[in-house]
């Protein structure tokens, strides 16, 4: 029997992603109407101090997975490892964030486990004595609902800023699990990282987004000034990284990456559907346009025809008294 | 050298998407193209076959109507084509992995290639199932490659930046945006593409029955999300307008 709803403690360089405790709040309503147990399963080198804010989102159990070998995230170490656990425990269901590491490690998971995964999940709800998961395709112009009945564990990856994380003084058991992350074929060789002081893109609340109508790399430094008064990310069109304004990791969009922040403000950006499909399941979006007839308006919460340059600055100042 | 490139065919990305009378995705009156993500992964073959030699294949599982987007990867420089047939057939991830791994054990591989994801259903995940059946390593979402012999040298993105990942053909590989720019088919090569070989497939070809490809997941119901409504735009001068949406933004919205 199948049993335990597990959840991917996702982490980096010491700190446990954000979309973790999402998906642990909400895995933890899903155990106890399933009447199951929830487990975070955490990896890498030296992990073990981080098991504790497991526990406080609503894991019942943390499972540690320690090795040298593992320090750094490998789609081989990390699904020979896992995979050991999972065959070794039997859980029923096991949910990671839908990021890069997770998108990776899903795939790989499932098909050694020769079980169904559903991705990019952004809703979870039991049908039927079973988990059923939501998620948009066709660029969000549709939604499905889809279950995976029979092969266990099922699998899905959760779109971050999906659920609310909500933390309440608990203590999870740690149980320090030794599996064998065993032969890992991709050798990495450098790992290059941006130094920034913002949240990363797709899990940041707040988004400030750019496009055609910053015009330059340069003028991006105004939006980044209201990102940083609002602790928020800075996102582009296809437009401005098109032209070679800012890099391709900035996309929002089709192309690009899916965005589901409290906030987006979308700054001369005209809102073509390949863009709307990367942030509409934004909970307010603000339009700032000198095109009244942009489409994006058509999307937008609040917008303001004009032009960003007189508009961003203002707003910027004003939310730096609000916010003080 | 054997360049495998994995090609889905999607719905164009301005198509309105509608329920049929069965409540599932109408392909009535739609535009299919070949997976955006796909283009760069056909560039990248041909690339790396046009520095030395080798072979590119492209291969594909669906409808008849696919062999417009394989054409398309012939008419940019592929030597041949394989679509397995898999008409009327429920395939999810797991099923549609297995029937192009099946195709790519006959074709015979040393690079295996395919977009990151595919625009319809965004999965993300064909190609990574591939290389596991295959028992071969994956490297997804690169930006760079480079084949020197047997070895290659990847440079792929994660969250905050990037990594250099070196691994063993036979590998797989997907691609991200960034990779390259992919060519228009000239057309000398829209000619030349009609008169390149289109290997059709049965499942029954493969050797596979339906109990080896029975889907794991299984859609229960499609919906349209209901169209966000446009909000309200804040008159004013610059100035008023933005000192008016700060607030709102703080004190109706709650956002802030």
């Amino acid at each position: 029997m199948a049993k335990g709803i597990w959840v991917f403690a996702e982490q980096r360089e010491g700190q446990i992603k954000k979309v973790t405790y999402e998906l642990l709040s909400e895995g933890r309503q899903m155990a106890d109407q399933l009447g199951e147990e929830l487990c975070a399963v955490l990896v890498g080198k030296d992990v073990a101090e981080m098991a504790g804010s497991l526990g406080e989102y609503g894991a019942d159990k943390v499972l540690v997975v320690e090795n040298e070998a593992l320090e750094n995230y490998t789609t081989d170490g990390y699904t020979n490892a896992i995979a050991e656990l999972i065959r070794q425990n039997e859980p029923s269901a096991f949910l990671l964030g839908c990021t890069v590491t997770g998108r990776d490690l899903a795939a790989q998971l499932a098909q050694r486990l020769e079980t169904g995964l559903m991705t990019d999940c952004t809703g979870m709800e039991i049908a039927d004595g079973q988990l059923v998961f939501t998620r948009p395709i066709y660029a969000g112009k549709a939604t499905v609902r889809a279950a995976c009945p029979e092969a266990r564990p099922v699998m899905a990856t959760i779109r971050p800023n999906t659920f609310v994380a909500v933390a309440n003084a608990k203590t999870a058991e740690v149980v320090k699990a030794a599996v064998d992350p065993g032969n890992i074929r991709q050798v990495i060789k450098d790992i290059v990282r941006q130094i920034s002081e913002r949240p990363e893109l797709t899990e940041a609340d707040i988004v400030i987004s750019g496009g055609r109508g910053i015009k330059s790399p340069e003028n991006f430094k105004v939006l980044e000034e209201l990102a940083d008064v609002l602790g928020g990310a800075v996102g582009a069109s296809r437009a401005a990284v098109d032209a070679g304004w800012i890099s391709h990791s900035y996309q929002v969009g089709q192309t690009g990456k899916t965005v589901s922040p409290v906030l987006y403000i979308a700054c001369g950006i005209s809102g073509a559907i390949q863009h709307l499909a990367g942030m509409s399941s934004a909970k307010c979006i603000v339009a700032i346009n000198k095109d009244e007839e942009a489409n994006i308006f058509n999307v937008a919460d609040y917008g303001i025809v004009g032009d960003i340059f007189d508009i961003v600055p203002v707003l910027t100042e004003e939310l730096k008294k609000i916010t003080a | 050298m054997k360049y495998v490139v994995l090609l889905k065919q999607v719905y164009d990305t301005e198509t309105k998407i509608t329920l049929d009378a069965n409540g599932t995705i109408s392909n009535s009156g739609i535009t299919l193209i070949m997976n955006p993500y796909d283009e760069y992964a056909v560039e990248e073959a041909l690339r790396l076959k046009e520095k030395g030699e080798g072979e590119v294949t492209v291969v594909s599982a669906g409808g008849q109507q696919v062999q417009d987007a394989l054409r398309q990867a012939l008419a940019m420089g592929a030597d041949k084509a394989v679509l397995v047939d898999s008409e009327g057939a429920d395939l999810d991830e797991y099923a549609t992995a297995i029937i192009l791994a099946k195709a790519i054990e006959n074709i015979g591989f040393d690079v295996i290639l395919g977009g990151f994801r595919a625009i319809d259903d965004g999965s993300a995940q064909v190609a990574g199932r591939v290389a596991e059946i295959l028992k071969v390593p994956v490297v997804n979402v690169i930006t760079k490659l480079e084949v020197e012999g047997s070895q290659a040298t990847a440079t792929r993105e994660i969250e905050g930046g990037s990594e250099v990942v070196e691994v063993s053909l036979p590998a797989v590989f997907t691609a991200q945006k960034g990779l390259n720019e992919p060519r228009y088919p000239s057309m000398k090569g829209i000619m030349k593409a009609k008169k390149k070989p289109m290997d059709k497939k049965t499942l029954a070809d493969l050797g596979l029955d339906n109990d080896q490809i029975a889907a794991r997941v299984k859609p229960i119901s499609f919906s349209l999300p209901e169209a966000r409504k446009a909000g309200r735009v804040i008159p004013g001068e610059p100035g008023q307008a933005a000192a008016e949406l700060a607030k709102l933004l703080r004190e109706e919205a709650k956002v802030i």
